[in-house]
């Protein structure tokens, strides 16, 4: 699937919801089917500051594609990693740096997130992408 | 007669609704909201008077000054400093703290010892850490124990003739606990050592009395007292405030400038340079006035009423942990629920309209000393109520359900 496609899948998943404690409902389910990391791979280089959580992501490169493990002590910051890597999991590099990010408007995540929160989100898209550049580098050498 | 629902009609803001729900605003330690008399001020010095002071020789200057001087003397008044020139404006506890901080930077020398608590704000701590690192002093730590309650042996044993400077806050906001602060005075003069406390606490729960408690310094900010952001006081002793250099250059701090020489002005302008925050430190003075028609005794009175039914309420949430059990707390809970992030409880809870501060509250130290990443802190202010009591310990079992 698309990055645009899967991105309408979640606006349209967030719509169905009343308010926002359903919507946080289903961020917490999101972040505890999250597949967990094991403690040793929690290491400090992979933490993203910018959290009041511990937010720690790897990454892969398989064949053209990269593959995003994310993991967090807190369940729905957890929730919103799950939702950024359904987004960019098993996608190209190139269209990861293409992505338009206005499905996190649409979904009202950001005004729905406590500043540092949204500031946290900020640095785990900042990551994801840093990922997604150095892998595309490598792919173009 | 202290009617708690009365009060609340003092304050506008407690009748908003946040997402949906009435607000329940338990962040009181990170700052007080503000009674309409305090509004009032604000509205009345920049519609009525609004003027530069202490230069002007038109009348409206002459009425802000009149009314900024006033407010100063109200300050002294309520503290009980021996003179209205020992209270220096500031902008707020962490400006007055660096003031003293960067004062003493001729004042000490290599291998001089300062004294911190485990329990301090980073505003207590940091700049202190720079000051050793400008004058070669070392830095020690009262340490505490599991109950969050400083070790007094400890501190004694780390008194010595090196100590110079002793910094303890007088209530961990962290954790609520109130310190022993007379008894860190004493000690601390008994080796000559000067003391700070950090009162950003205390004010707006205690009445403080600096001659009785015969500090050197205290530092405080008004926001946390019902009073506007942006102003606080530093009190010295009128000794400590004549040896410290100024900290700012500027206009007001001044006798007579020439290229050659500038002298500086007496206290307290030495160290108020340029125009202060007017309207701010009058309208300080009006939350004193407030409080003190409240009366430190009735606050004290619900504020303890509200500590102990929270305390038991939230204890019966299974999993439900407790920090800073000390006997003596102002009322300030900082827990945590079994295998549940902070963060996540307060996320849920605001959604339900209760405003509750998460994270590590600027003490890191407290925070690694229990080995957590932080804490939900609930702080009650007088106008507080049973009812937002039980808001708040229904949230936290909703938000736990969830969660779990
Ligand atoms: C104990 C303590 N010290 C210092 C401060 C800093 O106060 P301000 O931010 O008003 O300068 C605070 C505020 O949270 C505090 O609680």
């Amino acid at each position: 699937m698309s990055i645009e496609s899967i991105q309408q899948d979640l606006v349209e998943e967030f719509e169905m919801f009343d308010d926002w404690m359903q919507r946080y409902e289903y961020m917490i389910d999101l972040g505890k089917s999250l597949p967990l990391i094991d403690d040793t791979q929690k290491t400090d280089d992979k933490i993203i500051k910018g959290c009041q959580s511990k937010v720690w992501l790897d990454a892969s490169l398989d064949g053209d594609k990269v593959t995003f493990t994310a993991d967090s002590d807190a369940i729905i910051t957890k929730g919103i990693i799950a939702i950024l890597i359904r987004v960019f999991n098993n996608q190209k590099p190139q269209d990861i740096l293409n992505a338009e990010m206005s499905f996190i408007d649409d979904i009202g995540l950001k005004e729905h997130l406590s500043p540092t929160r949204a500031n946290g989100l900020v640095s785990m898209i900042k990551q994801l992408k840093m990922y997604a550049t150095a892998y595309q580098a490598k792919l173009n050498s | 007669m202290f009617d708690v629902n009365e009060i609340r009609k003092d304050f506008p803001i407690l009748s908003r609704k946040v997402n949906g729900y009435p607000l329940v605003y338990l962040d009181n330690a990170a700052t007080s909201q503000k009674p309409q008399q305090v509004i009032d001020c604000i509205v009345d010095y920049y519609s009525n008077y609004n003027a530069n002071i202490h230069r002007g020789v038109h009348t409206l200057s002459q009425e802000a000054t009149d009314k900024y001087e006033a407010a100063r003397n109200t300050i002294k008044e309520h503290f009980n400093a021996s003179k209205t020139s020992e209270i220096i404006y500031t902008s707020g506890t962490t400006h007055s703290i660096n003031l003293v901080a960067s004062g003493f930077t001729s004042l000490l020398k290599k291998g001089d010892e300062i004294i911190v608590s485990a329990l301090e704000h980073h505003s207590n701590i940091v700049p202190w850490q720079m000051l050793c690192e400008r004058t070669g002093a070392v830095l020690k730590v009262i340490p505490m124990n599991q109950e969050g309650v400083l070790d007094m042996d400890a501190y004694v044993d780390l008194l010595n003739d090196k100590t110079q400077l002793v910094f303890v806050n007088h209530i961990s906001n962290a954790l609520g606990i109130i310190n022993p602060i007379k008894f860190i005075i004493d000690q601390a003069h008994r080796v000559g050592a000067v003391v700070l406390i950090d009162g950003a606490q205390a004010c707006s729960h205690v009445k403080v009395d600096f001659q009785a408690l015969d500090c050197d310094f205290y530092v405080t900010s008004a926001h946390k007292m019902c009073g506007p952001t942006g102003v606080g006081i530093l009190y010295g002793k009128e000794a400590w405030l004549e040896k410290l250099p100024p900290y700012q250059g500027g206009g007001e701090m001044i006798a007579e400038v020439s290229f050659e020489k500038t002298t500086y002005a007496g206290l307290p302008h030495k160290f108020e340079a340029g125009t202060p925050n007017i309207c701010g430190g009058i309208a300080f003075g009006a939350a004193i006035d407030y409080l003190n028609t409240i009366g430190f005794s009735e606050i004290a009175k619900q504020e303890e009423m509200l500590l102990e039914y929270a305390n038991k309420k939230l204890l019966e949430i299974e999993g439900l942990k407790i920090y800073g059990t000390g006997s003596e707390k102002t009322s300030v809970i900082s827990f945590n629920i079994e295998g549940l992030h902070p963060y996540d409880i307060g996320t849920i809870i605001d959604k339900l309209g209760i405003a509750v501060r998460t994270g590590h509250h600027c003490a890191q130290p407290v925070m690694d000393f229990f080995n957590i990443p932080g804490t939900v802190r609930a702080s009650f202010a007088f106008y507080n109520t049973i009812e937002e009591v039980d808001a708040l310990v229904s949230a936290v079992k909703k938000a736990k359900m969830m969660l779990s």
